[in-house]
């Protein structure tokens, strides 16, 4: 088992034909993904061909609307590569297409302009992850987005994150100590997003497959504290947590458009209080979160059976 | 994006929105000109520097005649101001604003921000004006009144209404505040602010509703749309090495420490600020060569961290995804070698080909000193600028 995505899961690209897009569309091939066409408006009608690892090549359909890419492939899942002037555009039309599962990618969305898609997206039926975020996993089964896929196994601690390279990090100090993933999950670094910590806690929390639970937050906003609250009242499997940004300086913008300390609000020191209060242990430093995780199954019991890979 | 004052109070006119009437002058004769084609009595002489808190710093002055125009032009222009925003460094002052006095009754707060919990625009307005909104908000927090904006129909005049009441503006008046508050939503979203901020909004004997401050910050994201807004960049406020980083895409800012550090992706660029100092150390700036680097990023990365003359070491930590180790091996080398690099840097690698990447600086006949984990780099470098 998993969240949102498994191997069944049939994805298309916005912006197949793109540099970025073919790239990316390419990577969740060689994984194993099922990508069964795409979209680029003016392009429909023909296919594109990538050559894969394995030395075969695939053809995947491109569509000009993602109502007929979906009709035509029947496709659940969306992946957007689609450039940031445009990108507000896409996400609407994958929604109004109906997919389960909308994820973009794209980093540089102008903010107002994620303000209107959230007005769009009520009462809809998709979810979306991102923007500006890495997309999410599940190992072995269905890889869609930018992460380095051989870094992940297969198991049973989920992760999620509003930063990539730090969920690359956490991962890969899991797969070293043979601890697989259920899920990674990466919600994206902008302040007006998709889904937010809780909407993936829950599903981790739901899913039986994932016995604890990587969460990872940064300066900014209160994403944090407001999971933090709700894994106190809901969560029935342990979670630890890393807050990046100790050390940024108030009022500067730190990369992400999101990662600010604002008005003294959003604090790395607040946010690591928080948590603690809410009985989430955080790894002092990012090397640590491996290690933190362990000693937390250790004291549920959990280490042996999150080991699946010796 | 910031802005200055007068640039903002450009703006808020074009959106009927009530200022004082300015010149900007960047010498002290422009500013007794300025002074004189007004032609009120009394004019208020203003620093213009990207920070608040100017008037406590001594960079506002009220003059009552030209002679005193004069006096305070000269003692305001170059000076360096510290504020609490300016950091102990301060800022010097360049740029003034002549603005004509006003009468003014009492002073209000109106603000407007992206709010990241319903991700919508939200309208804040206070009685406290002329005080940090921050140190309200955390005394007397039911002193701020907030109206969540749907962004499908924008704010509605009842919205504003509600507000005006709230903050106790004077029945006769609350007309005039309703069009303030609905014109400074209005360029707040037709010029993609981030932040929007006038304080005080000030009620005047002759009965005005004047922004008599105007603080406006842009999204960077949301620039390529608003030609205008670039034009009122002034580079004068902005660190050197964080403009040039900018041109090469990097993103990049600067800090206090004497460890430089070049990471790939914000979060890992936080953390391991974050990780130097848990070891003793301090981080010389923050900065994210970001998913695509090639050797001219890299190299151009190098020069622009070893501007910084504070620094004595360079922490490189790559978790190569989308960027192989292999390529960001051969950047750090050419890039060390073309600047011929005279302080220690560690490098640590992991991720897509990290093997290659590894032979590659081993090979590479320089002075790197490999790390195997970040806590591992962070130990030494720390250790090797000591």
């Amino acid at each position: 088992m998993s969240i949102l995505i498994n191997k069944d899961t049939k994805v298309i690209t916005q912006g197949i034909t793109g540099a970025t897009g073919m790239l990316h569309t390419k990577g969740a091939l060689d994984y194993g993904t099922q990508m069964v066409g795409g979209v680029t408006p003016g392009k429909g009608g023909t296919n594109v061909d990538i050559e894969l690892e394995n030395g075969s090549t695939a053809s995947l359909p491109v569509f000009n609307t993602v109502s007929e890419a979906v009709r035509e492939t029947g496709a659940t899942v969306s992946v957007i590569y689609v450039p940031p002037a445009f990108a507000a555009d896409a996400i609407m039309e994958a929604v109004d297409a109906e997919v389960d599962l909308a994820i973009c990618i794209t980093e540089g969305i102008p903010v107002l302009d994620m303000v209107k898609v959230q007005k769009y997206m009520e009462g809809k039926k998709t979810l979306l992850i991102g923007p500006n975020c890495p997309g999410l996993i599940t190992p072995d089964e269905c890889k869609i987005g930018i992460m380095p896929g051989y870094i992940h196994t297969k198991g049973h601690v989920g992760v999620v994150s509003r930063s990539g390279t730090l969920t690359y990090e956490a991962v890969h100090q899991l797969t070293t100590r043979g601890i697989g993933q259920s899920s990674a999950v990466g919600i994206g670094g902008d302040p007006v997003k998709g889904m937010e910590f809780i909407d993936v806690l829950e599903r981790f929390n739901e899913d039986p497959d994932t016995y604890a639970v990587v969460m990872i937050g940064e300066i900014g906003g209160t994403a944090e504290e407001e999971a933090a609250e709700w894994i106190k009242a809901n969560m029935k499997k342990p979670v630890v947590g890393f807050i990046g940004g100790k050390t940024a300086p108030p009022g500067k913008r730190m990369g992400h458009a999101g990662a600010i300390i604002s008005g003294g609000k959003g604090t790395a020191a607040e946010k690591t209080a928080t948590l603690e209060a809410c009985g989430i242990k955080v790894a002092p430093t990012p090397s640590d979160m491996g290690a933190t995780l362990v000693s937390v199954l250790e004291e549920h019991g959990l280490l042996e059976k999150c080991i699946t890979k010796k | 994006m910031n802005i200055h004052e007068y640039q903002g109070k450009e703006i808020l006119r074009q959106y009927g929105v009530a200022v004082p009437e300015g010149k900007v002058a960047f010498t002290v004769d422009e500013a007794v000109e300025a002074a004189k084609e007004l032609g009120t009595s009394v004019n208020v002489v203003k620093a213009q520097i990207h920070a608040g808190g100017r008037g406590k710093a001594g960079g506002v002055k009220v003059a009552k005649n030209l002679d005193e125009v004069r006096t305070y032009a000269g003692e305001i222009l170059g000076k360096v101001l510290v504020t609490h925003q300016t950091g102990p460094e301060g800022k010097e002052v360049k740029r003034l604003l002549i603005e004509q006095g006003c009468d003014i009754q009492k002073e209000y707060y109106v603000g407007i921000v992206v709010d990241r919990d319903t991700g919508r625009v939200v309208m804040m307005a206070s009685e406290e004006g002329g005080t940090e909104i921050e140190e309200v908000a955390e005394k007397t927090p039911e002193k701020i009144f907030k109206e969540v904006v749907d962004p499908a129909v924008g704010l509605q005049a009842f919205q504003a209404r509600k507000l005006a009441y709230s903050i106790n503006i004077p029945t006769k008046l609350v007309n005039k505040a309703v069009k303030f508050m609905i014109g400074l939503y209005t360029a707040f979203v037709e010029k993609d602010c981030s932040i929007a901020e006038i304080n005080p909004l000030v009620v005047t004997g002759d009965g005005n509703v004047m922004a008599l401050d105007a603080k406006m910050n842009f999204d960077s994201n949301a620039l390529y749309r608003h030609s205008d807004i670039l034009e009122y960049r002034d580079l004068d406020e902005e660190d050197a090495k964080e403009i040039k980083a900018s041109k090469f895409d990097l993103s990049y800012i600067a800090l206090d420490g004497n460890i430089g550090c070049m990471v790939n992706g914000a979060g890992l660029a936080m953390a391991t600020m974050d990780i130097i100092k848990h070891y003793g150390g301090d981080p010389a700036n923050f900065l994210d060569v970001g998913g695509g680097a090639t050797t001219e990023k890299v190299t151009e990365a190098f020069k622009i961290i070893l501007s910084d003359e504070n620094v004595k070491g360079i922490f490189v930590n790559i978790f190569g995804g989308i960027m192989r180790c292999d390529i960001i091996a051969n950047g750090v080398v050419e890039a060390a070698k073309q600047i011929q690099l005279d302080r220690p840097l560690v490098v640590r690698l992991e991720g897509t080909n990290v093997e290659q990447g590894k032979e590659i600086l081993n090979q590479s006949g320089l002075n790197i000193v490999a790390a195997d984990s970040m806590a591992d780099g962070a130990q030494k470098i720390v250790e090797l600028v000591k």
